[in-house]
């Protein structure tokens, strides 16, 4: 600043004004104009400061307080002077409260070290907001040294190994699935026929195929229970895999349980359905089902013996309709 | 009073101008937040106790920042870069929480 100051200051900061900048430096907080420094204030003030500041604490106060009116002036200057020596600015804010001026005061508190120490503080919440975000943005591999992430490296390899295994063993697996599941449908289908074969045999499906029919009739004597039963084993004996038999009554599915019972006043009771004649005998088998109805002492020998009429058709094509229920076993459980 | 509304200020800054950090600070960066931050809890009890002086906080704080990345970056030169940066951080931390405790001691007597 202007050299008229500074001089009034440079003797007085030899003794007296100096002093009171020393004390008041105890506690009060930063003040100063750090762009005021000149070469020429910055010498005198600089030095006095550093040279007094140690042996001249208590007497400061009072000497600030005597003075205040004269020393402001000196006091300004002696903060220009110590915020110029950037070195020691503590000895120029010190100055401030004691001068007591409010404008000045005001200014001078937003200034010197306090301003530095602003600054840093103000770097350091921005280095810290930077720091916690850039951390959390990248999960902390930023911060890590070539050696630790060398180590995550290997990590990562052999976890990709692994992934890689993990993947081959599941695609063989998925191929073994793919052809289970094709064995499976193979499976399947073959049950489902090998089931409707013995729907058929069972009698619980319709079935269709070629074979011949049987017409029964009362000729001069009745046909009996035991014409039918042998008409059936018969028809068995010759390879027939669904029989059906046919009355005045209804219909009957011809199974394994089926019975024949002669029924008092004529007519035929077969698993309790009570049919009239004529009968005919439907059966589904070989080619030469016919032939073996004529064998002798076949089923025609024994009719026609017994009186009464058979009429055997030729093999075609014949369909069984009759159906019985499915059985719910109740006792019986299947072996294995 | 400042110094709160300073640190609020950096804070803010920090994440409005949300910058990246530059690769080659990224290792001391964070070392340098510890020792800052144990030079401002040491402030922060000489200002309770009395004997604050800013000169001090002032090269107390760079004097902190600056050794505390030398000792990062002379860690990693030497290839102990980690032991030695933990090292330097459990420092630091026992030192804040001794503050923290005088602190603590100074305002709830306690």
């Amino acid at each position: 600043m202007s050299d008229e100051k500074t001089q009034p200051i440079g003797p007085g900061p030899g003794e007296e004004p100096t002093v009171p900048l020393a004390g008041a430096a105890g506690d009060t907080f930063a003040a100063e104009t750090p762009d005021t420094g000149t070469s020429a204030a910055r010498s005198p003030g600089a030095k006095p400061s550093t040279g007094r500041s140690p042996s001249a604490k208590p007497a400061a106060d009072k000497a600030v307080v005597d003075e205040s009116p004269a020393a402001e002036i000196s006091d300004t200057a002696a903060a220009e002077a110590g915020s110029a020596g950037s070195g020691d600015p503590a000895a120029a804010e010190r100055s401030e409260p004691d001068a007591d001026a409010p404008s000045d005061g005001v200014r001078k508190r937003i200034s010197g070290a306090g301003a530095l120490i602003g600054v840093l503080l103000v770097l350091l919440g921005f280095t810290l907001a930077v720091q916690l975000k850039s951390n959390s943005a990248d999960e902390g591999y930023n911060s890590l040294r070539e050696e630790d992430l060398y180590v995550i490296l290997a990590d990562l390899d052999s976890r990709a190994d692994r992934l890689r295994q993990d993947i081959a063993e599941l695609e063989a697996t998925r191929r073994e699935l793919n052809s289970g599941a094709s064995s499976r449908e193979q499976v399947l289908k073959e049950a489902q026929e090998r089931a409707d074969d013995i729907g058929i045999l069972a009698g619980t499906l319709k079935a269709q195929g070629t074979g011949i029919t049987l017409r029964l009739s009362d000729g001069s004597g009745p046909i009996t229970a035991n014409h039918l039963l042998n008409a059936v084993q018969e028809l068995r004996g010759a390879g027939a895999e669904a029989i059906q038999i046919d009355g005045n009554g209804g219909s009957v599915r011809v199974i394994a349980s089926t019975h024949f019972v002669d029924v008092g006043g004529g007519g035929i009771e077969v698993d309790g359905v009570r049919l009239t004649g004529p009968y005919t005998v439907t059966a589904i088998g070989p080619e030469d089902l016919d032939k073996a109805m004529e064998f002798r002492g076949g089923v025609v020998d024994d009719v026609r013996g017994d009186g009464g009429n058979v009429i055997v058709s030729d093999p075609h094509p014949v369909d069984i309709t009759a159906v019985r229920g499915t059985p719910n076993l109740e006792y019986a459980k299947p072996v294995s | 009073m400042i110094a709160v509304l300073a640190l609020i200020a950096g804070v803010v800054l920090g994440v409005v101008l949300n910058p990246t950090v530059p690769d080659a600070l990224q290792p001391y960066l964070p070392i340098a937040v510890v020792a800052a931050l144990d030079a401002v809890f040491g402030g922060v009890r000489a200002k309770l106790d009395g004997i604050f002086d800013d000169k001090q906080f002032v090269i107390s704080f760079i004097s902190n920042v600056l050794v505390a990345g030398f000792i990062v970056y002379l860690g990693d030169k030497l290839g102990v870069g980690v032991q030695l940066s933990t090292g330097v951080v459990v420092v630091l931390g026992v030192r804040i929480f001794g503050n923290v405790a005088a602190i603590r001691r100074r305002l709830f007597k306690a």
